[in-house]
């Protein structure tokens, strides 16, 4: 163990430089802050960067790309036979990976934000202990715990050589069959990745239902276009025991009472992640983690210690990037001094699968366990150009609003570039837009951004390209 | 953990002084049980638990002034651990102090700052007020609860112009501000400033000189309804042109007449009577035939709103300051009722235990100083109405009748009123039929 003897002081402390950390350095910094980031890991960028967000995006294309090769038979165009080149394709990835890390060295740097490589512990509300860093401590004024999150472990398959995200994501191998463990947005992204690469996947759900918080009507047609490309979704399932064979894996699996045991060659596990706070000296502090974990935090992003933030995954809320970096400039302008909070009105989420799903601020679901009163209008992409010209008519847009004001409560979609085009949802309900403004707003012709358009004047009960209903003789 | 944050009370209403706790922290409340007493501009109010649970934290002490949407307690349902939240710390209210003759030499003890300052905080539980980002952190670096913003926007959106308009109309001092520059002397040349700024001419307000060069002072707190009354009178003075008519009513005939019958209702509901109650009938039948004093006046949209319901103002001395609970629907009461209803209201007024509401909604307001003597006065309008009747001693003096000199009771009336809405002969009709009703008790009871 390398430790360091050199103890160091500085305004605001930063643990973490994932999508959270390194925007609250960087907004902290344009702030006028003196501010030291601490990394753990050799590279910045976090889970989201390194073994999340952006190389998992990078297969997806790949894999989508090779997909769409093979879907254009049918308007008249053939390839030879598309081949993936794993290798080449790992090569690829990590170099997308390795620009965006070092462009974000490169950022912080040029803030003046020092980076120390490390791994912290709070020894009380003002100072820190590092271990494996050429600095043995850090006194702060303010501190941002941005520690993230980390891979939940199967028990079944405790201490055996199954993958996670991140293992997944390295491409050991293609195997002939692959179990995905989980359908959530992981599961089902990284199965799709290996169906692409030509693995036999199955993935296994203990809930009835896909993604669980995204409505039905988007996540069915997405299953119905998801199931062509799996060998088998299996609902309802659990996993009870994991065996290691010679070639792979026993796992039984209980589905109704009924427990039948298959082989797959590997086996994937996605079932959620913790917030990294068990392992940070919070036991140093008056800072109290609930029991998944999360540190409670006020709209400032203040913890039970004020001059210490909490943002990010081990905030409460969604584990997403963008909530962290929205979390992470509050927080840093809180430190300023200046007026903030974390306000906002949604959070948008978005699965790469094929088609995608996307949706933003108020669910159906939501709105019925809630009791909220609602109004929907769905927008079909058989009925826009623009899906027929992509050959991508499977799929929706959907508005929900309130139905005196028409105040736009929830955008949800499924189709190609859902997430994309989820941006002016979020943005219309941050704005408190009403189904009016949505409307009158021109829209470019032929896009797939027509479809918000169309499905805010169905809600509005004026549609323009759906058929009213016949008039009876 | 249930943040509890103070609710809105009503219109207009946007902080509130803490009286009283009901629990201390660590207390197990129950849902519904009384939580706090907080006293508004309007009346103390007693607002209740939200939830059952623990009290983890109660968000200021007696005395300290809290605002609309500020978190005033936090609640641990059973079985939840306690920890403490950064609280947003509620302005501390001045006591009042007494200032020596000799300035104080040494400087003001150092301000401390807040742990948390305050968080406005829209109501995020229910239904989001609609309002764009760069909206909500206009309210916030204004110290505006955008819950308490009147929005003028489609779907009852809150405008950038909306937030403005509340700020500078608002309280010059909300909570959020006060903590920032809680030094009374630099808020005060800050608030000098603005108001220098305003745009009428020869307006000229400058700082008040240091009063304790001359001689010793003693400073009190502005509190909350002294606070209130300044804010109105102001506001309507420099709003509404004001002008008063005066004139005379014999109630010799009807003081004969209620003297008797009050020596024999004594006991009764409404046996008290007073004078007020015949005049609370004669305004009615008076707002009736002239509908330009029971209105209105909107000049942002330039519209009249005439109100086709009669709810009478009374302004009661409580001690504790000038307070107006009204009276509602005169029209379709009887004399006596309306003199069980002021009976009522005045001594639940002089309690403190009026309910916000029995404050508002308010047509006309009557003032009845006479009782503490004086011969004329000119009351000053209760914005937004637009006239207010102000009531002399009624006392006998020597008038002409046919050409003698006798003696009656004579009661001096005076009606203020707003001139853009009315003009000098509608006041002097409207004074004139209720000088004519007063004088004769049968016509109060044939015609009011």
């Amino acid at each position: 163990m390398v430790m360091g003897s050199l103890r160091q002081e500085t305004e605001v402390a930063i643990i973490g430089a994932g999508p959270g950390g390194y925007v609250a350095a960087l907004r902290a910094a344009d702030l006028g802050k003196e501010v030291l980031l601490i990394e753990e890991r050799e590279r910045l960028g976090g889970v989201c960067l390194i073994e999340g967000c952006i190389p998992s995006k990078t297969l997806i294309n790949a894999v989508e790309l090779a997909e769409a090769a093979r879907a254009a038979k049918r308007m008249g165009l053939t390839f030879s036979d598309v081949k993936i080149d794993k290798d080449a394709l790992l090569k690829w990835s990590d170099s997308v990976v390795e620009a965006l890390t070092g462009g974000i060295g490169t950022l912080l740097e040029r803030r003046g934000v020092e980076v120390i490589h490390g791994r912290a512990r709070f020894i009380d509300n003002h100072s820190l202990a590092l271990e494996e860093s050429e600095v043995s401590g850090v006194d702060f004024q303010h501190c941002i715990i941005a520690t993230g999150s980390r891979i939940n472990e199967l028990p079944a398959a405790y201490e055996m050589p199954v993958w996670s995200s991140a293992e997944a994501l390295r491409i050991p191998q293609i195997p002939e069959s692959l179990l995905v463990v989980g359908g959530g947005y992981i599961g089902l992204e990284m199965g799709l990745v290996y169906a692409g690469l030509g693995s036999k996947v199955t993935v296994v759900e203990f809930f009835p239902h896909l993604l669980m918080g995204a409505d039905h009507d988007l996540v069915d047609i997405m299953f119905k276009s998801v199931s062509k490309r799996f060998e088998a979704l299996l609902l309802e399932s659990k996993v009870v025991g994991v065996e290691k064979t010679a070639n792979g894996f026993a796992v039984g699996i209980e589905h109704a009472g009924e427990t039948r045991t298959e082989e797959y060659g590997q086996v994937l596990v996605a079932i959620g992640r913790r917030p990294n706070t068990d392992d940070l000296g919070l036991e140093n502090t008056k800072i109290f983690p609930n029991e998944h974990g999360v540190i409670p935090v006020n709209e400032e992003m203040r913890t039970t210690e004020p001059n210490i933030y909490a943002i990010g995954d081990v905030a409460p809320g969604p584990m997403l990037a963008h909530k962290a970096s929205r979390e992470a400039k509050v927080a840093a302008e809180i430190i300023a001094e200046h007026k903030s909070a974390f306000d906002n009105r949604a959070i948008p989420a978005v699965v790469f699968t094929d088609p995608e799903i996307a949706w933003s601020g108020l669910t159906e679901r939501e709105a019925e366990t809630r009791g909220i009163q609602i109004n929907v209008g769905r927008f079909p992409l058989s009925a826009l150009g623009r899906a027929r010209t992509l050959g991508r008519t499977s799929g929706l847009v959907k508005i929900i609003s309130e139905p005196d004001s028409n105040l736009v409560l929830g955008v949800g979609m499924v189709g190609p570039q859902a997430s994309e085009l989820i941006a002016e949802g979020t943005l219309a309900i941050e704005m408190g837009a009403t189904l009016e403004d949505l409307m009158v707003t021109i829209h470019p012709h032929p896009t797939l951004s027509e479809a918000i358009m169309e499905a805010a004047e169905v809600a509005a009960g004026e549609p323009t390209h759906i058929p009213p209903p016949r008039k009876k003789s | 953990m249930y943040e509890f944050k103070l609710p809105d009370l009503g219109e207009g209403i946007h902080e509130g002084e803490i009286l009283k706790w009901y629990v201390a922290e660590g207390d197990d409340i129950q849902e519904d049980e009384p939580l706090v007493d907080v006293e508004t501009d309007k009346a103390a109010v007693t607002i209740p638990s939200p939830k059952s649970g623990k009290v983890a934290q109660l968000g200021g002490q007696v005395g300290d002034i809290v605002t609309v949407g500020q978190v005033i307690a936090v609640i641990a349902e059973s079985g939840e651990a306690l920890p403490k939240i950064a609280m947003p710390a509620a302005a501390p209210r001045k006591p009042a102090a007494e200032k020596p003759a000799e300035k104080p030499a040494a400087a003001p003890p150092p301000v401390e700052k807040p742990a948390a300052p305050a968080v406005p905080v829209a109501a995020l539980a229910g239904r989001p007020i609609p309002a764009a980002p760069a909206t909500r952190r206009l309210a916030r670096e204004l110290g505006v609860d955008i819950g308490a913003v009147t929005p003028t926007g489609p779907a009852g959106r809150v405008t950038p112009e909306d937030v403005q308009r509340f700020a500078t109309g608002a309280p010059a001092e909300p909570a959020a501000a006060a903590a920032e520059t809680a030094e009374p002397e630099k808020r005060a040349e800050a608030q000098y400033a603005a108001h220098a700024a305003s745009a009428i001419p020869f307006l000229d307000i400058e700082p008040l000189p240091d009063f304790s060069q001359w001689g010793p002072v003693e400073t009190e707190a502005l509190r909350s309804i002294r606070r209130k009354v300044a804010r109105k009178m102001v506001t309507s003075m420099v709003l509404i042109p004001h002008v008063a008519h005066m004139d005379e009513a014999d109630v010799t005939d009807l003081e004969a007449f209620r003297k008797k019958e009050k020596a024999r209702r004594q006991g009764q509901p409404g046996g008290r009577l007073t004078l007020l109650p015949f005049i609370v009938k004669a305004v009615t039948a008076g707002l009736k035939e002239t509908k330009a004093f029971n209105a209105s006046l909107d000049p942002f949209r330039e519209e009249i709103v005439y109100k086709r319901y009669y709810h009478i103002g009374i302004a009661v001395d409580t001690g504790r300051g000038l307070i107006v609970p009204v009276l509602r629907d005169t029209d379709r009461k009887s004399i006596v009722q309306i003199s069980a209803d002021i009976e009522d209201l005045a001594v639940r007024a002089r309690e403190g235990k009026l309910d916000v509401e029995e404050l508002r909604g308010g047509t006309f307001t009557i003032t009845n100083v006479g009782p503490l003597g004086g011969t004329a006065l000119i009351p000053t309008i209760n914005y937004p109405e637009v006239a207010i009747l102000g009531m002399g001693r009624a006392q006998e003096k020597p008038v002409v009748r046919n050409g003698e000199i006798v003696i009656r009771k004579m009661l001096p009336l005076t009606l203020s009123f707003d001139h853009r809405i009315a003009d000098g002969a509608d006041a002097a009709r409207f004074v004139t039929e209720m000088v004519r009703q007063l004088s004769d008790p049968n016509l109060l009871l044939l015609e009011a």
